[in-house]
């Protein structure tokens, strides 16, 4: 089989959330009432709306992992050819590393990886 | 017997018998749909018995009996738990996006299901064998963080907020450390596929022949991946005595029981993977040179030595989550970032030259 049997597992998983939701959408009960509606959290009634603007140190550790992703996903044929090249690619992912090592370094100063 | 040993008389003999009688494009689309429902019926085996397996493991290690009443021992108890969970009325918010809050646990469901798509079980018996099969994977489950995103920001609950932000942030983060120490192993195969990774071990897994940057690279993996599903001490982000159960607060019947579901899979799947890359997947025992032990080794058909693995790895990280408090999420970020991420650049690099070397086995 190749790829396109990607299809068929796409369709799988769709189908057995489908299938699942639609039986307990079939076979469960159903009552109305204005409690059911409300926000768990914990029987307080809820202050304020809940899709907030949120802090931004989850915001920094997403744009430094897109950072680190990018390099990484240069570093994949890296290791693939890495034992047919020899020492050139040693010395190359050599100088990628520092390079990549100075801008962890820079972000670990400027306190990017400090969680406040 | 032979088939037990080698799948590929199972699936060759389907393929021939199939092509007797039908258009090769049609074999194409009825071994699809063959392999569709056989992992739809591996998926729903997985939940069932991992979940039972987390309760009892989960059980002894505390000292008690765990589920005892439905069934002999238990075994039924989660079969009663998915009945339970259908009859269950869904709800949801008054506030909540109604949209993004069902298509939520799709986005898990199918990345999960994608990424057991590529895993090899036996000798010739995996559905995809692609030549970029760990990039596959890898891209593929780290999908599943949408959907989280997307459960805890639909649900219009604090509690659901923060969990996924936590989940985001630990999700991504760990995901470079999973990627990299796969990459270790990767030096030393020269290859990203499945199969050929798992014949590189005939002489011994790479755990072994791969020195200490094997080891250090597998015990990041370990740590990673338990990361990257949420589990044990990382879970943070639905840790119930802060946040009540985190993303999916919100959500209640069949649709809560899909992200447990994901969950129990994304576990067999990482898992899988570390027990492929570092372990030899369903390579048996071997030892280079010793011909006749590795013979013996033979005898126990790969598929066991498969799921033996892979149990063994589950039951490590089940171990974790009893044995290791609840980090906090700067201790999480501050673990990934400036102690997992440098040594694993650091060990890649050790393991590069290792290979140039020569002075792996």
């Amino acid at each position: 089989m190749d790829s396109e049997a990607l299809i068929i597992f796409f369709f799988g998983g769709v189908l057995m959330v489908g299938v699942g939701v639609l039986v307990s959408n079939l076979v469960a009960p159903s009552s109305k009432n204005t409690q059911k509606d409300e926000p768990y959290e914990c029987g307080i009634p809820t202050q304020g709306p809940s899709m907030i603007q949120f802090k931004v140190g989850y915001y920094l550790f997403a744009i430094l992992f897109l950072i680190f992703d990018v390099e990484t996903v240069f570093i994949f044929p890296w290791a693939v050819v890495m034992k047919k090249v020899g020492m050139a690619a040693f010395i190359e992912i050599l100088i990628f590393f520092i390079v990549l090592g100075l801008g962890l370094l820079y972000a670990w100063k400027k306190k990017a990886l400090k969680w406040e | 017997m032979n088939w037990l040993y080698d799948f590929s008389y199972l699936t060759g003999g389907i393929h021939n018998s199939l092509s007797e009688h039908f258009e090769p494009s049609t074999v194409t689309l009825i071994e699809m749909i063959l392999a569709g429902v056989a992992f739809m019926i591996l998926f729903a085996i997985l939940g069932l018995v991992l979940v039972y397996a987390e309760r009892k493991v989960s059980a002894f290690f505390q000292q008690r009996l765990g589920p005892m009443r439905v069934g002999k021992w238990g075994t039924a108890q989660t079969l009663a738990d998915v009945i339970k969970l259908l009859m269950k009325e869904p709800l949801m918010n008054k506030n909540a996006d109604s949209f993004l809050f069902n298509l939520a646990p799709y986005i898990i469901m199918i990345a999960a299901f994608m990424a057991m798509a590529a895993l090899p079980f036996a000798k010739g018996l995996h559905a995809l064998d692609f030549d970029i099969g760990i990039l596959y994977v890898s891209a593929v489950s780290s999908l599943g963080v949408i959907g989280i995103l997307l459960a805890g920001w639909s649900s219009d609950n604090k509690y659901s907020l923060i969990g996924a932000m936590r989940s985001g942030a630990q999700i991504i983060s760990y995901e470079l450390s999973v990627g990299l120490s796969l990459l270790t192993i990767v030096v030393l195969t020269g290859s990203l596929q499945f199969s050929t990774i798992i014949e590189s071990q005939a002489n011994g897994w790479w755990i072994f022949k791969g020195h200490i940057s094997a080891v250090i690279a597998f015990i990041i993996f370990l740590i990673a991946s338990t990361a990257e599903t949420n589990r044990g001490p990382f879970d943070l982000a639905e840790a119930e005595s802060e946040l009540t159960a985190g993303f999916h607060t919100e959500y209640s019947g069949l649709k809560f029981a899909f992200f447990f579901l994901a969950e129990f899979a994304n576990m067999f799947i990482v898992s899988a993977i570390g027990a492929t890359v570092f372990l030899g997947g369903w390579m048996p025992f071997h030892i280079g040179g010793w011909v006749g032990f590795n013979n013996i080794m033979d005898y126990i058909p790969p598929i066991f030595w498969f799921f033996g693995k892979v149990s063994f790895i589950i039951f490590l990280m089940m171990w974790f989550r009893w044995t290791f408090p609840r980090l906090r999420i700067d201790q999480l970020l501050t673990l990934e970032w400036k102690y997992l991420l440098p040594v694993n650049l650091m060990n890649i690099l050790i393991m590069a030259f290792l290979a140039l070397m020569g002075w792996h086995f």
